[in-house]
């Protein structure tokens, strides 16, 4: 990532108003990074035309712009860096709230099966029909999110509770649903269905649009707003159930309230973009690097570098291999995997 | 006005592993858990603290049932230092104690500057000032121990409750604890293991066996070699220390 960033390394002693600049920083380097990010591929587009085009758009202003770039950038790009923002901000937020819930560094939506879950269910009411009008496809998402959940969480306890035993759950509810999703897609689906496994499975932002973008946009921020204001309850949760019960904090509840968040948040993103995997677990961690483990400053920090890296990372992926994309899933799990693997090696000496 | 119960009983999974306490400390006093293990202390401070409801009877904190205290009230009231309480974040010493100030947030955060004199008395009281920097992680057992003793007392409680603090501690850091617990201006009930260290700590003694009061009352009294053997099934010599007046138990095999 750029310089912005790398300056607010060492917040621990900081004061807030070095904190509130740094927030606003990584705020700009967002907004920079989605103009950007625009003007990459194929298609040229200058930062003069997106900035024309937007003001034509959001300021009423009548600026002549190519019809071709002005549809390139208004229906396209800025709806797909937009979700992609989103995307990144959401999924690093339910890799927080998972992580600080279950007390486990390694847990995150896609791990712990809860992207796949969504993906199931999206899948059973956008390919079956089943519930499509009552549910739409977020909704079977959503289902499916809890669904999935709920039985890592049984296996989990099932087989004696535990770090390892969670992760091992996961594994075998990812399995399982990705095996749904794979089922439903090869024995139902027709020719001319316009999402197939690859977007589901791994995730993709190839053509999503602005209803693509509002419904992330909404869901993201709503999601920052609940975890900023459920911050202290996030930091009770450290050291366990008992000693946040004994801080005053109504467990069950705060419990329920922040699992269903992350599960809405996870199955809105999904819906959209597919089950997009190991944003959640990587971003907390590069937050914590940056803002430390008080999730006052955390929230704030893993949203927005979530978007940010999400936003450079669609852009790659976009143009790499450029005709042909890369689903985004790839690259996520490319940067992801290793530090799966860093964060596994570095529990292995604190314990 | 203080925290009490009243033939308070627990069943956990159909056994009744605390069985008619009652219980009514001298407001300022420790009170030490005694008994062998499962014998209902961690329980009866579970239920105490409000973590656990009990199943018939009723703990009462100022004349009103711990259950209907809200949460917060109760956290403002009663702090807990549980066993094995350790964390996979990588948090500091400072960070710690401020979750103690957690039940004393409004509606837009906290007191700033009552949150600070809070966090800082608790540091220098439990001598943990010099390693407010310190990571968690680096602490040794004794040092996690006074952390959640800090945090607790950042909490401001007027009882204080402690399951088995001077587990995994050398003898120093054993006396240095309960000498710190016991000049805390605040009621404080300890689950302990060790005789000798309840006999010279603690205003006031309950003996507990299979969820049962045995016997309640000061060290002294509680003390005798027969009740010891009753309760621990050891056979042991109490003689009373010339200095303190106190009781001492010598185990004979």
């Amino acid at each position: 990532m750029t310089t912005e960033t790398a300056t607010a390394a060492p917040t621990g002693g900081g004061t807030r108003l070095r904190f509130a600049g740094v927030g606003l920083a990584a705020l700009a380097l967002l907004l920079v990074s989605i103009g950007a990010a625009i003007t990459l591929g194929p298609a040229d587009v200058s930062l003069v035309n997106v900035r024309d085009i937007l003001l034509n758009h959001l300021g009423g202003a009548d600026i002549p712009v190519r019809v071709s770039k002005e549809a390139i950038v208004w229906e396209d790009r800025l709806p797909r860096a937009l979700v992609a923002a989103a995307c990144g901000a959401g999924l690093g937020l339910c890799g927080l709230i998972l992580q600080s819930l279950l007390r486990n560094p390694l847990a995150d939506p896609y791990v712990l099966g809860i992207s796949s879950g969504a993906s199931s269910g999206a899948v059973v009411v956008a390919i079956l029909g089943v519930g499509a009008a009552g549910l739409g496809i977020p909704g079977g998402a959503f289902i499916g999110s809890l669904v999935s959940f709920a039985a890592v969480l049984a296996i989990a306890r099932l087989a004696g509770g535990g770090d390892d035993k969670l992760i091992l759950a996961g594994i075998a509810v990812t399995q399982l649903f990705s095996a749904i999703t794979s089922f439903v897609i090869f024995a139902f689906a027709d020719s001319d269905a316009t999402r197939g496994v690859m977007f589901w499975l791994l995730g993709s932002l190839e053509g999503v649009r602005w209803n693509g973008a509002a419904l992330c946009g909404i869901a993201a921020l709503a999601g920052t707003l609940l975890c900023l204001a459920r911050a202290h309850v996030l930091d009770a949760f450290a050291f366990g159930d008992d000693v946040a019960a004994s801080l005053g904090v109504h467990v069950k509840r705060e419990r329920a309230v922040l699992i269903t968040a992350a599960a809405l948040l996870t199955a809105t993103m999904v819906s959209v973009a597919g089950a997009v995997g190991f944003v959640g677990l990587v971003l907390p961690h590069a937050a914590r690097f940056l803002a430390g483990p008080l999730h006052l400053r955390l929230v704030p920090v893993t949203a927005l570098i979530g978007a940010i890296f999400m936003v450079w990372v669609d852009a790659v992926s976009r143009i790499a291999f450029s005709p042909s994309p890369l689903p985004i899933g790839v690259s996520t799990a490319l940067v992801g995997v290793p530090v799966f693997i860093a964060i596994m090696y570095r529990r292995r000496r604190t314990l | 006005m203080t925290l009490q119960t009243r033939e308070v009983a627990w069943n956990r999974g159909g056994r009744l592993v605390v069985d008619g306490i009652t219980l009514d400390p001298r407001p300022g006093s420790t009170v030490g858990l005694l008994g062998p293990n499962g014998s209902g202390k961690s329980s009866l401070i579970r239920l105490l603290s409000g973590v656990a409801r009990p199943s018939a009877g009723v703990v009462m904190l100022d004349e009103r049932s711990l259950t209907e205290v809200p949460r917060r009230d109760a956290a403002r009231a009663i702090a807990t230092v549980t066993q094995h309480a350790d964390t996979t974040v990588d948090v500091t010493v400072r960070d710690i104690v401020c979750l103690g100030r957690i039940p004393h947030r409004g509606v837009f955060g906290g007191d700033r500057q009552a949150d600070a004199e809070a966090v800082s008395e608790a540091l220098e009281r439990t001598g943990l000032t010099a390693k407010a920097t310190e990571s968690w992680h680096r602490l040794s057992g004794g040092e996690r121990q006074r952390v959640h003793i800090a945090r607790a007392l950042a909490q401001r409680p007027r009882e204080l409750l402690l399951d088995e603090p001077t587990n995994h501690l050398d003898i120093r850091h054993q006396l240095d604890l309960l000498r710190l617990i016991t000049e805390l201006p605040v009621t404080t009930v300890v689950a302990l293991h060790d005789l000798n260290l309840a006999a010279m700590f603690c205003d006031a003694l309950l003996v507990l066996k299979d969820g049962r009061a045995v016997a309640a009352g000061p060290p002294a009294e509680v003390l005798s070699p027969e009740l010891i053997t009753e309760v621990y099934e050891v056979d042991a010599a109490v003689t009373v220390d010339p200095g303190t007046g106190r009781p001492q138990i010598a185990f004979t095999i």
